[in-house]
């Protein structure tokens, strides 16, 4: 994808300018095309077909009805499908087998190990055909017991596995003894539901095979895991894989692996020597798309008498599939909130017979601070304390968990500028105080904070005589502007208009991106821009330095800046145009490609040495019926440290969004799973509740804008600390409004009556 | 989706023998039933699009009542100043319903027949007797929180979705019907079905009966719905309340009430307004009328909180519409 950027005169840096989205005009105009709009002449299209039990064989599977179809080109099912490859293990030393979103070799094997599982394709001239034929399949199974009741499994539940990059587990003093010595103390046990992704763009690839050349139209937040993935399981080189996939319709983690669908839409082209699209219903991201684990959480706090912390002891129960899934690290921001000498944190975890859990926005995290942020408040009304003086007295120096120093903190001014700013001041601190009419009306707080994190990212800049710069990366915009921000950052670094930088992203044919996920994308990539930049302006010095009469002789890079499309010093500068023509270049090209050894080692001697994370105060204002229970939201404040931002318009957008998904959370969405069967019993937009306009009121942002001295420009990745907190929040300003304190996520109103 | 024949007859005559022939299903605007046969649940042979026949119009009848026709789409009805002024209980419910785009498509006559949106009724993979007559019951020991709570029966708790109906049910509204053998009026209150032991019979209607039109008679004063859900729009109601009540000097003068999301048909509240009728109007007083009403209910774990907040709703609604009565 390539996209020209607006046309702007203004010299000043683009960094922290609300730049329009580069992509926005293709995008309600019609013009981008999403995976599942891509046609090749010749093109058929494929529906799955799924188990309807949790466990067991397939005993029998008959086709014949499927196949008597007209349309129909072929039924793939385990007893005739080409087998592929297994699925890569995980391994640290390569992680883009972290892809292998389960273990399961589809249409390859008898078993089941999920209800939802895909067992059969059928691929037809039209999508109606496919999707009528996939209805006739016969099967039968020979059915073995299952487990999928998240509660009942959960006291058997064994101690996880750490994650080395994102340590959850802490262990320092003694925290049962201080919380039983403690004057003043909480101790509750919390609840959360699973999640799936509801992404506006359902899944969909369309694949095509020439030879063994690969090419996929498939949305994706990580290209290069991807690929390798793929290509393993088909047994190709990586490089006979292309991935295109310049715009992603929403991601949110549930587009970071290789998930039924591409697998058998690339098999099913494979066997049928036919380009094909499988496109999944709705239903069918839910039965083929993992989500975010349930959780059970147990919180406990001790505090002496002027409220200082004595005990914290955060544990987890959550879930995987037995046939993939993943440690989520639901009490880790427990590790760097708050200042206590006696921490205990650890989490266990239960294997079930359902699909692989998965990313979800803010994995552990999201989930993890509605419990902690619920305690620490409830801590507060015990005390008869303000819930933000407590969190102030509160405010530690160094980790808490790790000792290290902290890059940059400022939840203290992120408190007190939002408290300013929300009238927090204005709250009675009595519960059921205010009440307007029927509703009643309470304030709750909540700490945000997620970690900052870098991959490594290839960048390659090329310049050309005509002063335009091309950008080239195979990074991915799920909707997030992350070309229009690189676009900033690289006239800024190069000292070019913004109309003069073209970006090429989402595609595998360009140098490989860090993935999508994590917040890591754009303070990763603007790594690789940094330093592309910085190795193509020395190249351009050199080049001018050769040139007799250059008034660049003799300058070193450090002593120049890049502006005007030139290098310049007070004594005199040239155009690149000037530099180029001189050396009788057209263009100047720069390749920057980070050793993934180098960035691991340094990784690992950064966080010994300081903790960095975005974070943040959110405020909210709920409003509950009397008579009914009925929540809503009517105000929302977050005021976020996320370091320097890039974008005022994408980043409001980025925080806005992870707070409205985090309303979901507290009041609406969760996924009914039947304990009896392992079925997903609200597979549709109209019975998972993700929260509808009429749910959110306006939601106002504001960030500190202090950059961080460690990271690219300063900046925070900014794509999930938003939901944190945010489930609290809401929690906590119900328990002002009503006097109750909810511990069961979602807070239907059943549970206010 | 099953391959089907599509028809659009032209006149009243043909749709309904076109629609008394086995398999056959009537189209309205397709807001329920295109969803339902694209998850298998509905496999109609033939569809009978009786969009093109004249049932649109809203017309005022001699003894101040109206008369709605059934292909009358929802967005239309709830904007028609007769039924914003004379009968604001069903403007209101029928804005409550659906989304805007949906309303656009949805008629009278379709949303008469909308089906439960139980989840085990949508899933084929699960025992529904309303959607596979003697597979048994998977809501009653599953996920039942939409399901109902009064007339249910062992085999089947699925509530009746509709908010348009529990509004016209409150308004002693009467469904024009005509079929094979001549046109019938049938009062709404008659027309759906308890379940049983046959839940999927869910209304009195037999093949090739077409509804034509809704009688509404001459209001009788001040009305509103309420509607309690999961989510400030977009949901089915947990519990809703079609109300009308005239007071005079404190006392109940008329007293209408409706229920919906907790029957498998729009409930009329009838012991409720027997003990209301020609008492005082005050919160105990409708408080013990809720709870007569309730005092049968059936209730499952996960729907046991709707006895109290249909009670909650029912006084909160009477409490609002007495006061608005009171400062006229």
């Amino acid at each position: 994808m390539s996209i020209q950027t607006e046309t702007t005169t203004d010299t000043a840096p683009y960094v922290g300018r609300p730049v329009e989205r580069l992509d926005g005009p293709a995008k309600v105009s019609g013009q981008a095309r999403f995976a599942a709009e891509n046609h090749y002449p010749d093109m058929a299209y494929a529906a799955l077909v799924h188990a309807t039990i949790a466990r067991g064989r397939i005993a029998a599977i008959d086709t014949a009805a499927a196949c008597a179809v007209p349309d129909v080109i072929a039924v793939l099912t385990h007893e005739n499908a080409p087998a592929m490859i297994p699925a890569p293990k995980l391994s640290l030393l390569d992680l883009s087998t972290v892809a292998s979103a389960t273990s399961v070799n589809y249409l390859a094997t008898d078993e089941v190990h999920w209800n939802g599982q895909p067992v059969a394709v059928v691929v037809a001239e039209t999508w109606e055909t496919a999707r009528h034929a996939a209805s006739l399949v016969d099967l039968s199974y020979e059915e073995l017991p299952a487990v999928v009741d998240f509660a009942a499994e959960a006291p058997n539940a064994v101690p996880e596995r750490s994650m080395p990059l994102m340590p959850s587990k802490a262990d320092k003093g003694k925290a049962a003894q201080a919380l039983a010595d403690a004057p003043f103390s909480v101790d509750l046990q919390f609840s959360t539901p699973p999640h799936n992704h509801n992404a506006i763009e359902p899944h969909a690839t369309t694949a095509v095979w020439d030879g063994d050349q690969l090419t996929l139209h498939e949305p994706a937040q990580n290209i290069p895991w991807l690929r390798k993935h793929l290509a393993k399981r088909f047994g190709i080189p990586e490089e006979a894989v292309r991935i295109i996939s310049p715009f992603v319709g929403g991601a949110f983690g549930g587009k970071s692996r290789a998930w039924p669908g591409v697998l058998i839409a690339a098999m099913a082209a494979r066997a049928t020597g036919r380009p094909v699209r499988l496109a999944l219903t709705r239903a069918g991201v839910y039965h083929t798309v993992g989500g975010r684990t349930p959780s059970t959480q147990r919180v406990a706090l001790g505090a002496d008498a002027q409220g200082k912390l004595t005990a914290l002891i955060h544990t987890s129960v959550s879930r995987t599939g037995r046939v993939g899934g993943m440690a989520e690290p639901i009490t880790a921001a427990s590790r760097h909130l708050y200042a206590v000498p006696n921490i205990h944190l650890s989490q266990r975890s239960v294997e079930l017979d359902l699909l692989s859990n998965t990313f979800m926005r803010a994995p552990g995290e999201a989930i993890g601070t509605f419990a902690l942020e619920s305690a620490v408040d409830e801590l507060a009304w015990r005390m008869g304390m303000d819930p933000i003086a407590l969190r102030m007295l509160n405010e530690p120096d160094r980790d808490p968990a790790g000792g290290q120093r902290f890059t940059h903190r400022m939840l203290r001014e992120a408190y007190t500028r939002g408290a300013e700013n929300f009238g927090w001041h204005q709250r009675d601190p009595r519960a059921g105080a205010r009440r307007d009419g029927p509703w009643l009306v309470g304030m709750g707080v909540a700490t945000a904070y997620h970690p900052s994190m870098r991959m490594p990212a290839s960048v390659t800049l090329r310049l050309h005589a005509d002063g335009t710069v091309v950008m080239r990366c195979g990074m991915h915009e799920m909707g997030m502007g992350s070309a229009t921000v690189q676009a900033q950052i690289v006239a800024d670094e190069m000292g070019v208009p913004l109309a003069s930088v073209h970006v090429e992203y989402g595609d595998s044919d360009l140098p490989p991106s860090a993935g999508a996920i994590g917040s890591v994308q754009t303070a990763s990539v603007a790594a690789g821009v940094i330093a592309a930049s910085t190795m193509l302006k020395r190249s351009l010095l050199t080049l001018a330095r050769r040139a007799p009469g250059s008034p660049l002789r003799g300058r070193k890079l450090e002593d120049l800046q890049a502006r005007d499309s030139g290098l310049h010093h007070p004594d005199g500068g040239q155009t690149y145009a000037e530099i180029l023509s001189a050396a009788g270049r057209d263009h100047l090209e720069a390749a920057f490609k980070p050793s993934m050894l180098g960035f691991v080692a340094r990784m690992a001697i950064d966080s010994r040495r300081w903790v960095t994370g975005a974070s943040g105060a959110q405020f909210c204002e709920v409003r509950v019926n009397a008579d009914t229970g009925e929540i809503r939201v009517s105000r929302w404040l977050g005021v976020f440290d996320v370091g320097t931002v890039i974008n005022p318009r994408t980043a409001a957008s980025q925080l806005r969004g992870g707070i409205i998904m985090g309303i979901g959370a507290a009041l609406s969405e969760q996924t009914l799973i039947d304990g009896r069967t392992g079925r997903i019993m609200n597979p549709s937009l109209s019975e998972y509740h993700v929260p509808v306009h009429a749910d959110i009121p306006h939601i106002d942002v504001d960030w500190l804008n202090e950059p961080d001295p460690t990271t690219p420009l300063g900046m925070h990745g900014i794509g999930e600390v938003g939901i944190t907190g945010v489930a609290a929040a809401v929690a906590n300003a119900i328990r002002h409004a009503t006097g109750k304190r909810v511990v069961d996520l979602p807070i239907t109103l059943d549970k206010l009556l | 989706m099953k391959p089907f024949a599509y028809v659009k007859p032209v006149d009243i005559g043909a749709a309904v023998a076109a629609g008394a022939a086995p398999g056959a299903k009537f189209l309205g605007g397709g807001t329920n039933l295109v969803d339902l046969m694209r998850e298998g649940i509905e496999q109609p042979d033939t569809v009978v699009d009786v969009t093109g026949l004249p049932l649109s119009a809203v017309d005022d009848l001699p003894n101040g009542g109206l008369r709605i026709g059934a292909l009358v789409r929802n967005s239309d009805l709830a904007a028609d100043r007769r039924v914003r002024a004379r009968y604001p209980v069903l403007s209101q419910a029928l804005l409550s319903g659906a989304s805007g785009q949906l309303r656009n498509m949805a008629t009278v006559g379709g949303n008469l027949l909308q089906r439960t949106r139980c989840p085990y009724f949508y899933d084929e993979a699960s025992a529904c007797n309303k959607r596979d007559p003697g597979s048994g019951c998977d809501a009653l020991d599953g996920f039942n929180r939409s399901c109902a709570i009064l007339g249910v029966s062992d085999d089947c708790i699925a509530a009746h979705p509709s908010d348009m109906c529990v509004a016209l049910t409150a308004l002693d509204a009467v469904v024009e019907v005509t079929g094979t053998g001549g046109t019938r009026r049938i009062p709404l209150t008659e027309l759906h079905r308890l379940p049983g032991q046959t839940p999927h019979i869910e209304t009195d209607l037999a093949p090739g009966d077409l509804i034509t039109a809704v009688e509404l008679p001459t209001a009788t004063g001040n009305s509103a719905y309420r509607k309690v859900r999961d989510r400030a729009s977009y949901a089915f109601a947990l519990v809703s309340v079609a109300a009308g009540l005239q007071i005079e000097n404190g006392a109940v003068t008329d007293i209408r009430l409706a229920l919906g999301g907790v029957a498998p048909k729009p409930w009329r509240a009838r012991q409720a307004e027997q003990l209301l009728a020609g008492g005082p109007a005050d919160e105990a007083a409708f408080r013990r009328a809720a709870q007569a009403e309730l005092a049968s209910a059936a209730v499952r774990p996960g729907n046991a909180f709707k006895v109290a907040l249909a009670t909650n709703t029912i006084v909160a609604t009477l409490r609002e519409l007495s006061n608005e009565g009171t400062r006229r």
